[in-house]
């Protein structure tokens, strides 16, 4: 069981600054770690996060294997008007996880 | 500022295993991966500021913030904020795309480095420019660990 | 490679007699000896990567389970009123038993007797996420984890074993932790060993884990053999540590380097 936790003030005046904050459960295997019988631990990371804001992209990032694991990470964007934001996490072994947040921009 | 969650389930599974011991990455293949990046362009001091704590309670976990100083207009913004390193396996940390949407260019999440070493952070502005701060940070290994070395 | 230094470091470190029970004044929790930033990840529930097992322990509590077809909430409702409180006073006396139990085998006396089911292994993220969602219904109650007369017996084994000297490395758990707290060891601080926020987010571990899982850690960090999960030498040890903390706040779901 793996859970998103994404932190989005629900509601915003319109042009104001908001800070968006997400935790995702994943262990981030590096794939540099050997298990007890010295075998390499195949690498098991998320690779993409993606952003968008009533469908437009905002934000997106690469990750990396020093990510650490449960990744957080902030970010800003410009609340423009009321709607979704959807978040979208993928990476190795087909692992995809999606989250959305609304928010009231008045 | 009240909050607000939401959650979803996706699968995963937890396993105990030892400690790494792989081959570390070089300042060389580090310039090789920003040159990736970069191309042939200057890539100047400045705009950059890049924050990760003095002290490092645990290599594995460490809280880092990037910010670059842009007004963040639609003709004059960040594009990417690039963050590398020089002594884990592999040179990249994270690679981040921007645009004039984000209001302020600042991303902030948690790394892991391997060993005492230096952070670089390159922002890229819509200009085409590129613009660089680094930080050294010094890593300790922890004391009593789960597996016996 | 490590061992071999922390066995010199700690001959410089260790004293021959033991000094007794740190006082109750200057007793501080190993929050205090983190950096900014981890404590930060502690507060800040929206940060803290324990807020994840504990909404999955949220949805275990409601849910129905085993040949009973019954949730916790059949019998305990809403755990924000009726486990308030509970983490403070475990590990407690099991009248059935005759001896304490920590929370987790409460927990599956609970999934075997109450709702039929199987037990829950330790260390698994189901029974983990379980504690810390009900160890959290106690976050800043002091700890009272001292009245009942039948524990005194325990508590005085649990003391032994903390006193003891282990392993190739023949030191006692008092020796670091009541003893050299406030110095450092290969550069870490040595904390005080006051275990006030379990199970807590590791990030040495990058995960959750328990009470018994960090005094394994110790034990083979002395190279001491660890005792096995749920061993009885684990639970006196949680016991004394607990007895040891009274009085001090817990801080479920803790983050500690």
């Amino acid at each position: 069981m793996a859970r998103a936790v994404v932190t989005v003030p629900p509601k915003a005046k319109r042009g104001e600054i908001i800070e968006i904050r997400t935790l995702i459960a994943h262990r981030m295997e590096t794939g540099f770690r050997h298990d007890s019988y010295g075998r390499p631990l195949a690498r098991d990371i998320v690779t993409r996060f993606v952003c968008t804001y009533n469908g437009a992209e905002i934000c997106s990032a690469n990750l990396f294997p020093a990510i650490s694991a449960n990744p957080l990470f902030t970010f800003t964007t410009v609340a423009t008007e009321s709607g979704t934001l959807a978040f979208k996490w993928t990476g190795d072994n087909d692992f995809t996880l999606d989250a959305t947040a609304s928010i009231v921009v008045e | 500022m009240s909050t607000r969650r939401q959650f979803l389930v996706a699968a995963g599974a937890l396993v105990i295993v030892s400690r790494p011991s792989a081959s570390n990455a070089t300042p060389a293949m580090m310039q090789e991966a920003v040159r990736k990046v970069v191309g042939d362009a200057q890539i100047r001091k400045g705009k950059v500021t890049l924050d990760l704590p003095p002290l490092i309670d645990n290599g594995n976990v460490i809280a880092m913030s990037v910010s670059v100083d842009s007004p963040m207009t639609p003709t004059d913004y960040v594009k990417a904020i690039h963050v590398f390193n020089e002594k884990n396996p592999q040179p990249n940390i994270i690679s981040v795309t921007l645009g004039p949407r984000a209001g302020r260019a600042m991303i902030s999440t948690r790394i892991r480095l391997a060993d005492s070493q230096t952070v670089t952070a390159i922002a890229q502005l819509s200009d085409g420019s590129f613009w660089q701060t680094s930080r050294d940070i010094i890593v300790t290994v922890a004391a009593c660990t789960e597996e016996i070395s | 490679m490590i061992g071999s230094a922390i066995a010199l470091l700690l001959a410089g470190l260790l004293s021959a007699s033991g000094a007794g029970e740190i006082a109750g004044n200057e007793r501080r929790s190993g929050y205090d000896f983190m950096t900014a930033q981890t404590r930060a990840m502690q507060d800040d529930e929206a940060a803290n990567p324990a807020t994840l097992w504990l909404l999955d322990g949220e949805s275990l509590w409601i849910r129905k389970t085993g040949s009973a077809d019954v949730a916790c909430t059949g019998c305990h409702g809403d755990a924000a009123k009726s486990m308030k409180g509970v983490a403070a006073r475990y590990p407690a006396f099991d009248a059935e038993l005759g001896r304490p139990v920590d929370l987790e085998e409460r927990i599956n006396a609970c999934r075997t007797g109450a709702q039929g089911a199987p037990p829950l292994a330790w260390e698994s993220h189901e029974l983990l996420s379980l504690t810390a969602y009900v160890s959290r219904q106690s976050r800043g109650q002091p700890i009272v984890v001292d009245g009942d007369e039948k524990l005194k017996p325990f508590i005085e084994r649990g003391r032994a074993i903390y006193e003891r000297r282990q392993g190739q490395l023949n030191i006692s758990c008092a020796q670091c932790h009541d003893q050299n707290w406030e110095r450092t060891l290969a550069g870490n601080p040595i904390t005080q060993a006051q275990a006030t926020g379990y199970p807590l987010y590791r990030l040495e571990w990058q995960s959750m884990g328990s009470l018994q899982r960090r005094l394994r850690n110790c034990l083979a960090g002395v190279r001491a053999e660890p005792y096995p999960f749920g061993a009885p030498e684990l639970v006196e040890l949680e016991l004394y540590l607990m007895w040891r903390a009274r009085g001090m706040k817990v801080e479920t779901p803790a983050v500690r380097p």
